[in-house]
């Protein structure tokens, strides 16, 4: 009899101890996600201002058209590239690059620099580059998070059986790495 | 960081404990003196219950309401909108109200009961006086405080604060009814004036108690937003050349009040950094540590 009662209290706690381990996991892991879907928000955010950046540049700097062109090709070239981290990584490096050069032609045109909607283009693409960051940096603080979790006692002993593997953290590329020069 | 946000709602619920005790036992004093202890004890249980309910809702609006905050637009801030959205992605934050005041010394403060009803104000010297990096370095710093939970303890302070104050006012008028009077013959001794007395002891008690409230918001919390503030960002010298700029300005933040002081990033009040004979006194009634060594401390970082 006091055996069987003991076996119960066993068992009720390491249900307990199963229950608590998977809802912990079951909410980082959906975080995770949620974050992954955050930068390619932002990501598709970024390329949808750049057609109306090109046009309002237009306006002043037609003849720039080497610039403008590789805005538009390396715009292009993001969304045709393969929905991954690495195949966009390079992609959105060489668009960043363009971008730059862009935003530097407002230096030769003071025209340019004065227009209202050319300031707010920029002011939004700047603010998107940083919330393209801001989202991998949360990314990796979700993946951090869960991995903690997973490893810790006493959820390292249910982990396996759960099914819930380690996830990897985003890792900038190597040319992502190197900051984009500025030619004029 | 859970224990963080953990210790925040027991403190609520401790300032607001004591908030009510105080009050109950002020009713109870006076009641006592006057005669109708019970009557009074009741009427003080429900005026310090309600505050304390309307604290919990409402307090964020009248904190805001009070510092003259309106609401930002998003054409015209644009660049202030778009600093909080991304620091809300870093912190996996909803993005909360956006407010300025049109003040002409920087300052800033976060406000609300948790991250979902929130809310950031900052000042229109604020935004004039720092530039990109140094702005998100503020603005990280007032999420840091709504993502710990600070806002909570420090928004309910503001209106217990407010209601001690008005009770220590209202002190004062006890003080002069009948026993500030020329006493005519056939009165009653002036000395036998009870409510002198109450309203004198609760004068001297009021600001003690409004003190101490403040103080449960702990100055440590100013330092622990600003390393909340630097994982955000990444970029501690942001934060620090914010401060250091917030440093060498000496203009009083007008529309700060007593309630609200403890709110705010930078200690809105005169007396800070004050040398002289009453130095040390300021010192000790503080809202904030000193900015010099919060700087210290974010250069180790």
């Amino acid at each position: 009899m006091v055996i069987l009662v003991i076996v119960i209290v066993i068992a009720v706690v390491v249900l307990a101890l199963v229950i608590g381990a998977y809802n912990g996991l079951i909410r980082r892991r959906n975080q995770i996600e949620n974050a992954w879907s955050q930068i390619d928000v932002q990501l598709k955010r970024r390329l949808d201002l750049i057609p109306n950046l090109v046009e309002t540049v237009k306006g002043y700097a037609a003849h720039e058209s080497e610039t403008l062109e590789a805005v538009i090709n390396a715009r292009n070239a993001s969304i045709a590239a393969p929905d991954t981290p690495d195949g966009q990584a390079g992609a959105n490096n060489m668009l960043t690059g363009a971008l730059g050069k862009l935003f530097a032609l407002g230096e030769a045109y003071p025209d340019l620099k004065a227009n209202q909607s050319f300031l707010q283009l920029q002011e939004e693409l700047t603010a998107t580059e940083g919330r393209v960051a801001y989202s991998r940096q949360f990314y990796n603080d979700s993946v951090l998070d869960y991995n903690n979790k997973l490893e810790q006692f006493p959820t390292v002993f249910f982990a396996n059986a759960l099914k819930f593997d380690r996830r990897e953290y985003f890792q900038a590329e190597e040319a992502a790495r190197t900051v984009p020069s500025i030619e004029f | 960081m859970f224990e963080l946000i953990r210790s925040n709602k027991r403190r609520s619920v401790a300032l607001v404990a004591c908030f009510m005790l105080f009050i109950v036992l002020v009713g109870a004093a006076i009641g006592a003196l006057v005669g109708n202890g019970i009557a009074f004890t009741l009427v003080a249980l429900v005026f310090s219950g309600s505050v304390a309910f309307y604290s919990y809702w409402r307090a964020d609006k009248i904190a805001l309401k009070i510092s003259r905050a309106e609401p930002a637009s998003e054409i015209q801030y644009q660049r202030l909108h778009n600093i909080v959205e991304g620091l809300c992605i870093a912190a996996g934050l909803p993005k909360p109200g956006v407010y300025v005041i049109d003040d002409p010394a920087p300052n800033a403060f976060a406000t609300g009961r948790n991250p979902e009803h929130a809310a950031i104000a900052v000042t229109s010297g604020l935004l004039e006086m720092l530039n990109r990096v140094e702005l998100e370095g503020v603005i990280a710093h007032e999420l840091g405080h709504i993502k710990n939970y600070d806002i909570l303890v420090s928004t309910l302070a503001v209106t217990m604060v407010g209601a001690v104050a008005l009770l220590a006012d209202g002190a004062i008028r006890l003080m002069w009814w009948n026993g500030g009077r020329v006493s005519r013959s056939g009165d009653r001794s002036n000395g036998n004036n009870p409510l002198a007395y109450a309203g004198f002891a609760l004068l001297i008690l009021s600001p003690i108690i409004a003190k101490a409230m403040q103080a449960a918001v702990s100055r440590s919390r100013e330092t622990l937003a600003d390393v909340t503030a630097c994982q955000l960002t990444r970029y501690p010298p942001g934060l620090i050349s914010a401060l250091e700029k917030l440093k060498e300005d000496t203009t009083v933040t007008h529309s700060a009040s007593m309630a609200t002081a403890h709110l705010w990033i930078e200690q809105p009040m005169s007396g800070v950094g004050d040398n002289g004979k009453l130095g040390g006194i300021h010192k000790m009634f503080d809202t904030h540590p000193p900015l010099d060594e919060r700087i210290a401390l974010l250069r180790e970082l």
